[in-house]
């Protein structure tokens, strides 16, 4: 989402496919009025957040290949399961071009230990038939984050890059979080904002 | 400090059923309780455990009252309808005195209902939603942080106590990502479970799990045996948290998801004046009776907030025993309700109009 959002800062014309067949609750689609009043089209299975657990990937979805002059970003389930989603437009992809970029997040459970990062990497690029073109540091802890937790995810990040043969894009988090970061550190800098609020946050 | 992570709420029940010494899970997928299946379907093969997704929820059920019956710490999950499925099951296992962990990740209903969350499981959970007289211990967490030290207390009191446990969620908690760690999770208890089927050695008669008593003089005393600690577990197993309610005018009672809604309107409230105190039940059967019973002394009014169509508030209106009125305030069908309709419903009770 903040990735579509900065696009269309820059005055790219943006369209965002919520593809996540995986999760149910805090998805794409629950910012759509954000996304579509900075003018980003959304594209979302047609039961998105409706009561019904129904995952079908919608046919629009194909027309975003059609359309050279937008750049799209598809928000895909995070891990392989959610990835199979990709898979279909295979060809498109291959006939127009893509970057896809595995998003780490070190904190998450079971990305901590030895491997386990690149054989998730590898399954993503066999569910989705595609290949990973960068790597995107967003190691977080949620409202705990801080320039600590996104550095501890350095090492596993620049170790998958290498594995994978791509380079490190990018490093992800909240403005004050990526304010802290030495100017050494490899890759841009993608500020995030937390658009999904909690039921409780008023 | 150990070292923390982003997990879901599902998640973390099943990586502290794990380190509870749960070895033993079976199952079934439905949202919005999935991504506890896939944990354990992914971790349990690693460290020589079982998952086992069965062909159905009432298959899965059975699995646990297979697997408790030979001592082992099982679990099985599920959502709304699968609860209803497993129902029967759950009925067998505590009527067969045995200890294991159902967890109930409650999504809108009746029915097919649809997966967005609630908590209209309520009287479900803590009624029975299967035949009998028996009772689940049933917890209910509102953080993930807390789903972890729930989880691990959820084993220890169905081992020292022989009886199942109930972990009641609703979708947010289940999907929602919070940092975590496992610092201070409970150790498992160390209880012998003389009762297991477990193979005799020829050294002992068979131990034999059962809930058909072909006497109704033998099931009496069964049943009689069984409240009694059902007795012990509510003079001993109470958990609520409760502040500001020595000199609150309105008392608000709310679990889980709820809980954290009405505590953000409570903080607004305060700073704008309005006296009114927090009552947050984590253990839903035992009911914390008790504190409820002395606030009632001094509050001027009470009102239940859920996420469902009135179901907890029955218990607060037993446990204030008239005296004082007790409001009810809800959305139901996946609707969660929002910190302002809150604040807005107690400045009506502070106003002196009712809707009781």
């Amino acid at each position: 989402m903040n990735t579509a959002m900065h696009l269309a800062e820059q005055g790219k014309k943006v369209t965002m496919v919520d593809l996540d067949i995986v999760n149910p609750y805090f998805r794409t689609n629950d910012a759509r009025s954000i996304l579509e009043q900075r003018g980003i089209r959304v594209i979302a299975p047609e039961f998105a957040n409706s009561n019904l657990d129904m995952p079908a990937v919608p046919q629009e979805v194909a027309s975003v290949f059609c359309d050279r002059e937008t750049t799209a970003v598809f928000d895909v389930g995070g891990d392989e399961d959610g990835a199979f989603a990709l898979g279909q437009y295979k060809r498109f992809f291959d006939e127009e071009g893509y970057g896809m970029y595995m998003v780490v997040n070190a904190k998450r459970p079971m990305m901590a230990e030895d491997g386990a990062l690149f054989a998730m990497a590898r399954m993503i690029e066999a569910a989705s038939r595609l290949k990973f073109t960068g790597v995107i540091n967003n190691t977080n802890l949620g409202k705990l984050s801080d320039t600590q937790t996104l550095c501890s995810g350095m090492e596993q990040a620049k170790k998958l890059a290498q594995e994978l043969g791509v380079p490190i894009a990018a490093q992800s988090g909240l403005p004050e979080v990526l304010a802290g970061l030495p100017q050494e550190v490899e890759g841009r800098r993608l500020p995030m904002r937390i658009y999904i609020k909690m039921p409780w946050e008023i | 400090m150990g070292e923390k992570v982003l997990m879901k709420g599902n998640e973390a029940i099943a990586e502290a059923a794990i380190r509870s010494g749960c070895r033993h899970f079976f199952g079934y997928p439905i949202t919005p309780q999935t991504e506890l299946s896939a944990y354990m379907a992914k971790k349990m093969p690693k460290i020589g455990g079982v998952f086992l997704q069965a062909e159905s929820e009432v298959s899965a059920i059975n699995m646990v009252y297979g697997a408790a019956g030979a001592g082992a710490r099982a679990m099985t999950s599920s959502s709304s309808p699968g609860i209803s499925l497993k129902s029967e099951g759950i009925s067998y296992i505590a009527a067969a005195d045995l200890p294991c962990v159902i967890v109930d990740i409650v999504r809108g209903g009746p029915g097919l209902g649809g997966i967005q969350p609630a908590q209209s499981d309520y009287f479900q959970a803590t009624r029975g939603g299967g035949h009998g007289d028996y009772h689940l211990v049933v917890v209910a967490p509102n953080s993930v942080q807390e789903i972890v030290q729930l989880t691990a207390d959820a084993f220890n009191l169905a081992d020292t106590y022989r009886v199942p446990v109930m972990i009641l969620g609703d979708g947010t908690l289940g999907q929602m990502m919070e940092p975590v760690d496992f610092d201070d999770i409970p150790q498992p208890i160390k209880k012998e479970k003389d009762w297991a089927t477990t193979g005799t050695g020829l050294k002992r008669e068979h131990n034999i799990i059962n809930s058909l008593y072909l006497s109704p003089e033998e099931l009496e005393s069964k049943v009689l045996a069984r409240e009694k600690v059902y007795d012990a577990i509510k003079e001993k197993e109470v958990r609520y948290e409760a502040h500001d309610i020595e000199d609150a005018d309105i008392i608000a009672v709310s679990y889980g998801t709820t809980s954290r809604i009405v505590e953000s309107a409570v903080r607004t409230l305060r700073a704008e004046g309005y006296k009114v105190g927090v009552i947050r039940p984590i253990t839903l059967w035992p009911f914390p009776v008790e504190v409820i019973r002395q606030a009632a002394e001094t509050a001027k009014a009470f009102i239940s907030v859920e996420m469902s169509m009135g179901q907890m508030v029955e218990d607060v209106k037993l446990a204030v025993n008239g005296k004082a009125p007790v409001y009810f305030y809800g959305r139901t069908g996946g609707i969660i309700p929002t910190p302002d309709e809150v604040i807005a419903q107690i400045k009506n009770i502070a106003g002196g109009s009712s809707n009781d």
